[in-house]
């Protein structure tokens, strides 16, 4: 399988209005949604189906009745808190947080493209929220804490071979999460939840997580987060659904993150790391250990008695994953250009830190901070530099840091800014989102709700509304479907030939 | 896609130390200046009041 399997990414920003700070964090968060929602789909409102977001409906797949019951109420309240894209991903409202769920794609390459799409949409819904919005301009930041007690989430999702047994999930990756830090921390100033105490730090996440593993995602928060909803066949997949992820806005770090990861899921799945001796004896104590430790040296103590380093974790994991796709023959263009950036984050690591000041995150944010310091003699908490820890996040194009990084070529970008741009609009093609998103790209007005495992089409008045399942993520592509869509002048037809495959 | 061939190197045929990526990262110190007054001039000027402004409820 190599580095593809089915995943995604979901972003809940930060939100904040500065000219009035007291504004209320839920109304400007559906403002975003709804602006946006009604600039790409004025005319009509598709709302969210959830009727399949309940695992235990999963199995059934097929569920008209409920739809032809209450045809009207599908219009109306869930509108601007949750919409549609036509790219696949869902754009809404979660808690006091505008999310944006990318679709599901089949590469860490695609969901980089499609997470990066997300930065661009956020950025436009907040704009048009602007015009409306009474409180003045919005802000929004690809940021996890607000250094004030508070912490949301970016999560990942891999789909994962059901017949892989949960406990070898969590004993593995307990130990790669804490260790892939390294690279995968966005940085942050400040320790503790609370701004009380400023030192930096890698990961803007690493202080929010307070158990080893459980169910929730916002109260004692779990390294390994149990929620299994595969909207997917349950006896097939389930997903892994990671919570210590942080918002990365680097495309290297975001690749090396998701690529590395689905690697690992790869090997446990092929039953490769069985023996692999790398539980930490204290996980949530090393979780801090490795996000505040720069030089990146310090030992972590394995249950074993051992010593080693988060960075020579990470060799190991490397190591194992190249021989996986060396000795099984599974390279590929996106596995090679994964093992490539993860092994030179690696090798640089240990080497200068700073060789990935336009790499990763946390090394650009924290080479700015410590030269602004020094510059202007500043101490750590001065308040210049929390700005410019909390700006480097900004999605404004030109306020941005970290998008201003971008723009003079200081922090990589590896996708062709088309592919971003057409990202936007257009789902990935290798996915049952190829069908959702086309779907509404073609025949919007005639959709009257969809979700990551069906579309809901309203043909006529006159008739029950047709929910298509898409249960099987792998099934709805452009490869599959492409030629009906193209031979489908309205929604009769295309149902009439889907039916009939 | 054409760019991500470009940055693309197996792994055992390149010295990552020779990448030509590199050299944005090494410490060119007029650049670095240029970069610092950029960041200067977009830094919201009521730092204190601006940071302290920014709180969030929790979500997930």
């Amino acid at each position: 399988m190599s580095v593809k399997r089915i995943m995604g990414l979901e972003t809940e920003y930060g939100i904040s209005t500065p000219s009035n700070p007291s504004a209320n964090p839920m109304f400007l968060s559906s403002l975003v949604v709804g602006s946006y929602s009604q600039k790409i789909y004025p005319d009509m409102k598709i709302r969210w189906d959830y009727d399949l977001e309940n695992p235990l409906r999963d199995a059934r797949g097929f569920d008209v009745s409920r739809a032809e019951a209450d045809p009207s109420q599908l219009t109306d309240e869930a509108l601007v808190t949750n919409v549609i894209l036509t790219n696949g991903a869902r754009f809404y409202v979660d808690h006091a947080h505008p999310e944006y769920s990318s679709p599901e794609v089949t590469t860490p390459q695609e969901a980089v493209i499609w997470d990066k799409a997300g930065e661009s949409i956020i950025y436009q819904a907040a704009k048009l929220a602007t015009q409306v919005n009474p409180d003045g301009e919005i802000y929004i930041y690809k940021n996890n804490t607000d250094n004030k007690g508070v912490s949301y989430g970016t999560h990942e999702n891999y789909l994962v071979d059901r017949k892989l047994p949960f406990s070898d999930i969590a004993r593995v990756l307990t130990t790669f999460f804490i260790s892939r830090q390294i690279f995968t921390g966005a940085g942050r100033l400040g320790l503790g939840t609370m701004d009380r105490e400023f030192e930096f730090q890698i990961s803007q996440r690493a202080d929010f997580f307070e158990t080893l593993i459980g169910l929730e995602t916002t109260m004692r928060r779990p390294i390994i987060n149990t929620r299994d909803e595969p909207h997917a066949d349950p006896n097939k997949y389930r997903r892994l659904h990671v919570i210590i992820g942080d918002a990365n806005i680097s495309e290297v770090a975001n690749l090396v993150k998701l690529g590395s990861t689905s690697l690992v899921i790869g090997m446990l799945e092929n039953n490769l790391l069985n023996d692999l001796s790398l539980d930490l004896s204290d996980p949530l104590y090393a979780l801090r250990q490795v996000s505040r430790d720069l030089t990146l040296k310090e030992n972590l103590e394995l249950k074993s008695g051992k010593l080693v380093t988060a960075l020579e974790i990470q060799e190991e994991f490397l190591l194992r994953a190249k021989k996986w796709i060396d000795q099984a023959g599974l390279h590929d263009e996106e596995t090679d250009q994964v093992l490539y950036w993860w092994e030179y984050c690696l090798n640089a690591l240990k080497s200068d830190i700073f060789k990935l000041a336009n790499c990763l995150d946390w090394v650009a944010k924290f080479k700015l901070l410590t030269e602004i310091k020094e510059r202007d003699q500043l101490n750590w908490h001065d308040p210049i530099l929390q700005m410019l820890d909390l700006q480097y996040a900004d999605m404004h194009p030109d306020r941005g840091i970290a998008k201003l990084l971008e723009r003079r070529g200081s922090l990589m970008q590896l996708s062709d800014p088309a592919s971003i741009d057409a990202a936007v609009k257009y789902p990935p093609t290798t996915t049952r989102a190829w069908f959702r998103g086309q779907s509404l790209l073609n025949f919007s007005p005639k959709i009257a709700g969809a979700s990551w495992d069906s579309v809901i089409f309203d043909v006529s008045p006159d008739k029950p509304l047709v929910r298509i399942p898409t249960i099987d993520p792998y099934k709805g592509t452009k490869q599959q479907l492409g030629d009906i869509f193209e031979k489908s002048e309205d929604v009769s037809s295309l149902i009439d030939q889907i039916s009939r495959i | 896609m054409a760019e991500r061939e470009q940055i693309h190197h197996k792994p055992s045929e390149s010295n990552v130390d020779h990448e030509p990526i590199n050299a944005e990262a090494t410490v060119d110190t007029s650049k670095a200046a240029d970069l610092l007054d950029e960041i200067d001039a977009v830094l919201e000027k009521n730092a204190a009041e601006f940071v302290k402004g920014f709180v969030q409820k929790g979500g997930e």
